[in-house]
């Protein structure tokens, strides 16, 4: 039963690891906006945006 | 159907490209594309130059109308002025600045887009993020090549003009009080959690699961868990609670944070000294729930503004003239006797002397009433009324923190009503004598058991003070207030806070404005009075009205329908007259009556507006314009009326007098002719002849009796608008259901009483057994989250029932 000890004792990090986590998530401004985000993804980015319109023309 | 695909047809061809609305007055075309105006063409020839057309790849026609723009090339200048920069900065080093603004014209995808990629206009701004909810975007610059002013030049370029108004400038919100509350429930959550687990062998402490060591060992972190809870998650409520003793008050956290006290010493005193266990999984629990219960309720009010005063209605800056040169001053710095400009659509800032000019003043945001007001040389314009037309000067008066309007908020009534508040609450009342009585019994059974056995007194004691914790009765008021305003929320009626529930509860009084409240522009009455009007001269007004921006001729078009439109020549709007317009080489007036040459008869004044009509200088016959009552009102009223008194105040003259009393009946009380100062003095009498007064209005003239009132609650068209400050914010829209939410608000306080009857029968069978000693830990830690649990369940279950029953929402659950 000793072993409880060591459980306990992994447990309590562990969880107070996600704790500490999702305080860092917070301090970062991670839950300030949960909708933007969820438009952002969507962008495409501008790199190649020039050269994907002419194949896309291309292929048209 | 042809004509009707041709229709389409047409309409496609003339939507402007960039804003999607229909080019009524001119069709540009350009690169390609059609423009409905100069603006749109030239937010088009930016995007187009920087490579940022995927702006119209994301959602279609995103842009906004840029016709009301306004061009002037200075209007910005008071953002050089540093006193105000530094103001509006959220953070500045020789380097970088970041700064925050509010675009209510965010809106769509490309929307996002375009505002982040403002690093592609200009080198200068580092990033840019967007919160689409908030419609804020978040900007950082370097210094050495772009200024404030800049910035907000090049935003306004674009077509996205962020809105600066004087509440910005002078406070900043702060976010941080929001985020500390979802920490103290992250870490009272955590801890709840582990304790639960490190107590499960307790709840089963007949069968002995575990040796004697594992048991202290628990204990211990216990204790080490509660810790946390104890001294960071539960600091408000000691807060609270303090101030309320302070003020020789008892509110609802009194109980709580006592109840927190006693379980924390108590569970102490068990552990360490007579070698037990402690309820610490219990507070832990308690504080988890109350805290998730008062996240909930910041959550539905996050966007909404309650106590907006005259300074988030007010622009930031002012045109001065100084010796016929303008320059732009932020208001603050604004003197009396100095000269200001204001021009089209822009708002009078303070009490001031009309110089020159054509004024005519639309007070819509101060009465609700739109027809614009024409002014005379030399006469004082209050501020708040916005200036259509032509450019005027004027003298300032008085200082804006000092108008007509803005003294209404200074008014000494108003410190007095915010203190009543704290005293009020049904809960507040109850819970004080609840914890004089529990603290009495607890007492009594001390005393009692000290004569045989002292620390049989001390269990005794303590065991009431456990079992009795509020917690039961100090959720049910914030989970059945708080579901109440949900409730409220979902059918678009915002309260400021849980008090207003019970403050209109107990509502007699309701005290109605009239202009912009019980009637809307949109439900207008129009009747064309002189013969019949043919199909034709349908046409060649429809023609007319459709050139002019006169809400009137809105009206008149509304009316009018959806008919084929008469091609004209020469339309020409005569502002503040009207309008002009020549058909078949015949003139058409449209106006009042002395531009198109009407006479009344007598001196005897007909209520409402009237537009009249003349050809060739024969007068055809008039427009009547009644202003009409919103839909169902009536039976409002009517519903009201039941067993509570009604008012009605109004601004206007008595004109319409007759017609209110017909339409709403000899019970209600009618004033007219009453000024803002009135309308105040009206509901202070009403309360000093012990009414509950809510007070109905819309407009600035109405802050004064909205905040002075028990309940006021303010009523707009669009709930992201400006409403002056009030206890509550109704959708224009829902003006009808108010009777249903008088009701409801009753309903939950009846809810409240049987929840606090609930958990008082769990009180006093905990009492019972514990003044006797018999109570074990066993008990105390199932009775007490199952108290609380089901005097949750049943608010929350009971508030949606009931608001299901009476129609405020469409699902139970």
């Amino acid at each position: 039963m000793e072993v409880i000890f060591l459980l306990i004792g992994i447990s309590l990090v562990l969880a107070g690891g996600f704790l500490g986590l999702f305080f860092k998530a917070m301090k970062s401004g991670q839950y300030d906006d949960n909708y933007t985000p969820s438009i952002r993804i969507l962008f495409e980015q501008k790199v190649n945006k020039k050269e994907k319109k002419t194949n896309y023309k291309k292929s048209k | 159907m042809e004509k009707a695909n041709q229709l389409i047809d047409q309409k496609i061809e003339t939507t402007c490209f960039h804003c999607g609305e229909c080019c009524v007055e001119q069709t540009l075309h350009h690169d390609g594309k059609v423009f409905c105006c100069n603006g749109c063409q030239l937010v088009y020839d930016v995007l187009e130059e920087n490579d940022l057309c995927d702006y119209y790849e994301i959602a279609p026609n995103p842009g906004n109308n840029q016709k009301k723009s306004s061009e002037r090339k200075n209007r910005f200048d008071y953002l050089a002025d540093p006193e105000v920069t530094s103001k509006l900065l959220d953070f500045q080093d020789p380097e970088e600045s970041h700064v925050t603004f509010y675009i209510p014209l965010i809106h769509c995808a490309s929307c996002i887009w375009l505002l982040e990629n403002l690093h592609q206009l200009d080198q200068a701004i580092t990033s840019s993020r967007v919160n689409f909810l908030q419609k804020k975007v978040q900007i950082k610059f370097k210094n050495k090549s772009l200024d404030l002013k800049g910035l907000v030049t090049l935003l306004a370029k674009i077509g996205y003009e962020p809105a600066i108004n004087l509440s910005d400038v002078d406070k900043r919100k702060i976010l941080s009080t929001d985020r500390k509350l979802i920490y103290k429930l992250a870490v009272a959550g955590f801890c709840f959690g582990n304790m639960m687990f490190f107590s499960l062998p307790e709840y089963f402490s007949e069968a002995e699961l575990l040796g004697e060591g594992f048991r202290k060992l628990f204990n211990y972190l216990n204790v080490l868990l509660a810790l946390p809870v104890f001294f960071y998650s539960a600091t408000d409520y000691y807060r609270s609670a303090w101030l309320a003793i302070k003020s020789k008050a008892v509110n609802m956290d009194v109980p709580i944070a006592l109840g927190i006290i006693t379980l924390f010493s108590y569970s102490m005193f068990e552990i360490f000294v007579s070698g037990q266990e402690g309820y610490l999984d219990s507070m832990g629990g308690l504080l988890f729930f109350l805290l998730l219960g008062k996240l909930y309720q910041k959550k539905t009010y996050e966007t909404l503004s309650f106590s907006r005063d005259y300074t988030s209605y007010f622009p930031i800056a002012v045109t001065k003239m100084v010796r016929d040169r303008e320059e732009v001053i932020p208001l603050t710095k604004l003197q009396v006797g100095e000269i200001i400009k204001v021009r089209n659509e822009e708002l009078i800032p303070a009490d001031s002397v009309l110089l020159e000019g054509q004024a005519r003043i639309d007070y819509s945001f101060v009465t609700g009433e739109e027809v614009p007001v024409p002014k005379t040389k030399g006469e004082l314009i209050f501020a708040g009324g916005r200036q259509k037309g032509q450019p005027i000067t004027l003298v300032v008066q008085k200082p804006p923190s000092q108008g007509y309007l803005t003294d209404l908020w200074n008014n000494t009534a108003f410190v007095k009503a915010d203190k009543e508040t704290s005293l009020a609450s049904l809960a507040d009342q109850i819970s004080g004598k609840f914890t004089f009585t529990v603290l009495f019994i607890a007492f009594a059974a001390l005393v009692y058991w000290s004569f045989q056995d002292f620390s049989m007194g001390i269990k005794a004691f303590t065991a009431v003070l456990i079992i009795t914790c509020p917690c039961a009765l100090a959720m049910s008021t914030p989970f059945t207030l708080g579901n109440t305003l949900r409730i409220f929320g979902q059918s678009k009626f915002y309260l400021k806070n849980a008090h207003v529930v019970e403050k209109m509860a107990k509502v007699d009084t309701v005290v109605f404005d009239k202009t912009g409240t019980l009637t809307a522009p949109s439900q207008a009455h129009i009747t064309f009075r002189g013969g019949s009007l043919s199909t034709e001269t349908t046409s060649i007004l429809k023609g007319m009205v459709q050139h002019s921006v006169h809400p009137l001729s809105y009206r008149i078009n509304g009316w009018l329908g959806n008919i084929p439109v008469a091609f004209l020549e020469g339309v020409e709007e005569v502002p503040g007259k009207g309008i002009k317009a020549i058909y078949k080489s015949q003139l058409f007036l449209l106006g009042s009556a002395s531009f198109t040459g009407a006479k009344i008869k007598g001196d005897a004044q007909i209520p409402g507006n009237q537009v009249f009509f003349s050809v060739e200088g024969i007068l055809m016959g008039y427009f009547q314009i009644e202003s009409g009552l919103r839909k169902g009102m009536d039976q409002v009223v009517c519903q009201l009326i039941n067993g509570r008194q009604v008012h009605l105040l109004s601004g206007d003259n008595d004109l319409e007098r007759e017609q209110f009393e017909d339409l709403l009946g000899p019970e209600v009380t009618l004033k007219f002719n009453q000024s803002p100062q009135d309308k105040l003095d009206y509901i202070q009498r009403l309360k000093a002849h012990g009414g509950n007064v809510l007070m109905v209005g819309d407009g600035l003239n109405d802050a004064g009796a909205l905040k002075v009132s028990q309940v006021g609650i303010a009523v707009t068209e669009n709930i992201s608008h400006f409403s002056p400050s009030s206890d509550a914010i109704l959708d224009a829209e829902k003006l009808y259901q108010l009777p249903q939410y008088l009701r409801f608000s009753q309903t939950s306080r009846k809810i409240i009483q049987a929840s606090f009857a609930l958990s008082f029968t769990y009180n006093a069978i905990g009492i019972f057994f514990a003044v006797q000693g018999l109570v074990s830990p066993v008990l105390c830690a199932i009775l007490m989250p199952l108290s609380s649990i089901s005097v949750v369940l049943f608010t929350t279950l009971g508030t949606n029932y009931f608001a299901y029953k009476k129609g405020l929402k469409e699902k139970i659950c």
